[in-house]
């Protein structure tokens, strides 16, 4: 059984309520931090654990908050990014409801390493229930003393609110979701300058995910050290992942980084295997924008070793053979998905969520998107293929932000690695309306595990 | 604007309602009061179902700022509807997980038992549905959402669908 650090007591009956969770060692960290530690001191003991950011660029979290520029007399600001709106990701919704105040800890802790007197948490519009549940527990902290004026009598102050987004997408990136908190619409804006220069109103910003708050804590109550033991290489750690998709048990697992991708997805403390006794297509490892790999690839790496849930291992071969960990939206497809269906899927999606303002991605998405949909519905080419790749490649690294590339690397990846189901797709049109392409090459290399009927 | 052309109704803010917009603007640095923009139109829409263009601009008048101004963040952002809806709005996720587990047939259930297709509304003005992108619940699809509250409805299956829309139905006869 992996240790547990963020999911500790998730079973606990209550540990959504300020009481139960301080009982269980909740707030220890800001005890510790405010205490006896200085902000310089949080930062630099961030930056020992090499915590990476687990929204899914996994930049070092430590780093990004040692640029926040520190001018005098100017406000800085902590904003949370709980815009959790990749596709296959919901570790953050899930941490939300049943373990708000982890959040709100995290968030106290962080906001006083970065000297911010006012930090927001930015949630997506759609999740008004965990909206309540974390103004709730605000509400809580701040009657306990862990907010507001004079925080445990130490002479900090600091005021939390919760935002709510609107329903877009393109929020999840950083300088578009200070616009959307600015009251703007979702545009990103170009960089530099960078947040951490100047960000939400002009003034220096640090932008964080939901998790990367969350393990702050127990950063703090364990050392960066001893939280930099766990993992492998330079992913340390543990990681939430939500298994999603054609898997027995979907659900959120708290892994160790470095855990070899079969175990999380055939053991049955994870994903307990491919649902209906079926086999393994293909995999989507990190979200929605990361590229696809057929089961062979992915549960073992182009040199015939066994992949890993790190950072490194998943981009083991680059975009030719390898993927990424992403934001940990781990989603398998079984033997009777079709590949063009799902792309296309995906591609309406980034065509829906574009914000619009740079013409490759606008114009790009919506172009994909019909050759796909004609491609799916048996109206395709065999030409059109290459004019996919064609598309994408004019896409990727033409835009302001990074939605383009994430638009651009599931159509590019899909047809790299099942180009054959594509072609049979436009050879046999209109039997490809009606079944699927199976398995063929790529099919999970592993013994079909033999399911008990019950 | 906007090409509605229903009867747009007149609109005051109830006290309660300008309260809580109060509230909102003090989370932010004073002269940013545009930062409530969006939790403000929420509010808005939860009370009035949509967000016609005189509501919109009576938001724009309590933030101090320009009309074009909400209506541009209003028109940007999925969960603001321009026009009238049902009194219920089924919203059923239909991107890649929820895909592969069968959302587009709940969609087509959907349909059928309303009968009404996406973006339109009941003759009885208490539902419509469309689908909307991923809501982040990929472990338990196929879900639907439902505002304002935006209650989160699970693993569905024609059946737990069809007791959804009849208790809903009940519901909005009490």
């Amino acid at each position: 059984m992996a240790r547990k650090l963020l999911l500790t007591n998730i079973n606990v009956p209550g540990i959504n309520t300020f009481d139960v969770y301080r009982a269980n060692g909740g707030y220890a960290s800001v005890e510790k931090a405010l205490k006896t530690m200085s902000p310089d001191e949080i930062v630099e003991e961030v930056k020992k654990s090499g915590l990476r950011g687990r929204g899914g660029a996994g930049f070092p979290t430590g780093m990004k908050w040692s640029f926040l520029a520190k001018p005098e007399g100017v406000a800085r600001y902590l904003v949370c990014n709980a815009d959790e709106s990749e596709p296959g990701t919901f570790k953050d919704r899930y941490l939300m409801t049943y373990i708000p105040h982890l959040l709100i800890e995290g968030m106290i802790v962080a906001s006083f390493a970065l000297g911010a007197k006012t930090s927001y948490i930015y949630v997506r519009g759609e999740m008004m229930p965990q909206i309540r549940i974390l103004e709730k527990a605000i509400a809580e902290a701040k009657n306990k003393g862990f907010l507001g004026k004079n925080i445990l009598g130490t002479g900090y102050d600091l005021e939390l609110y919760v935002q709510p987004g609107g329903g877009a997408y393109i929020c999840g990136e950083e300088t578009a979701l200070l616009e959307s908190l600015e009251g703007k619409r979702g545009n990103p804006r170009i960089k530099p300058p960078f947040p951490a220069i100047a960000g939400l109103y002009g003034c220096p910003t640090v932008v964080n995910n939901v998790e990367s708050i969350a393990a702050v804590v127990p950063i703090i109550n364990e050392g960066g050290e001893e939280y930099a033991k766990i993992g492998i290489g330079r992913s340390t750690g543990t990681k939430l992942i939500s298994a999603g998709g054609n898997v027995k048990n979907p659900g959120v697992y708290e892994i160790d980084l470095g855990l070899p991708v079969e175990e999380f997805l055939y053991s049955d403390e994870y994903c307990g295997g491919i649902a209906n006794g079926k086999r393994l297509k293909a995999v989507v490892a990190g979200g929605s924008s990361v590229p696809i790999l057929p089961a062979n690839l992915f549960l073992k790496t182009i040199n015939n070793e066994p992949r890993l849930m790190s950072y490194e291992s998943l981009a083991d071969g680059g975009f030719v053979s390898g993927t990424m960990l992403g934001s940990g939206g781990f989603i398998a497809y079984d033997e009777d998905q079709c590949i063009v269906r799902n792309t296309w899927n995906f591609t309406r999606f980034y065509h829906h969520e574009s914000c619009g303002q740079c013409s490759p991605c606008r114009e790009g998405t919506g172009w994909m998107e019909k050759v796909l949909h004609r491609l799916e519905h048996g109206h395709g080419k065999l030409s059109d293929m290459d004019l996919l790749v064609d598309v994408s490649k004019k896409i990727e690294g033409n835009t302001i932000c990074p939605l383009g590339d994430a638009a651009a690397w599931p159509v590019a990846s899909a047809i790299r690695h099942f180009r054959d189901e594509f072609e049979w797709h436009v050879t046999n049109g209109a039997e490809a309306v009606t079944r699927n392409f199976g398995l063929a090459h790529y099919a999970d290399p592993l013994p079909k595990k033999e399911e008990t009927v019950a | 604007m906007l090409r509605v052309d229903e009867q747009q109704q007149e609109v005051t803010f109830s006290p309660e309602l300008v309260k809580q917009f109060d509230d909102i603007v003090s989370r932010y640095p004073s002269g940013k009061q545009k930062s409530a923009l969006l939790p403000i139109l929420h509010l808005v829409q939860a009370e009035y179902g949509w967000l016609s263009s005189k509501a919109m601009d009576k938001v724009a008048e309590y933030l101090k700022i320009q009309d074009i101004e909400v209506y541009e963040v209003a028109t940007f952002y999925s969960m603001y509807f321009m026009r009238p809806q049902g009194k219920y709005v089924l919203e059923v996720c239909r991107t890649g997980p929820c895909g592969i587990v069968g959302a587009e047939k709940i969609m087509d259930h959907i349909e059928q038992t309303l009968g009404v297709k996406e973006g339109e509304v009941t003759p009885d003005g208490l539902f419509s549905w469309r689908g909307v992108e991923c809501l982040a619940a990929c472990g338990y699809g196929p879900v639907l959402q439902i505002g304002p509250e935006y209650t989160f409805y699970e693993n569905l299956t024609n059946q737990s669908v069809d007791a959804l829309i009849a208790d809903l139905k009940v519901k909005a006869r009490n």
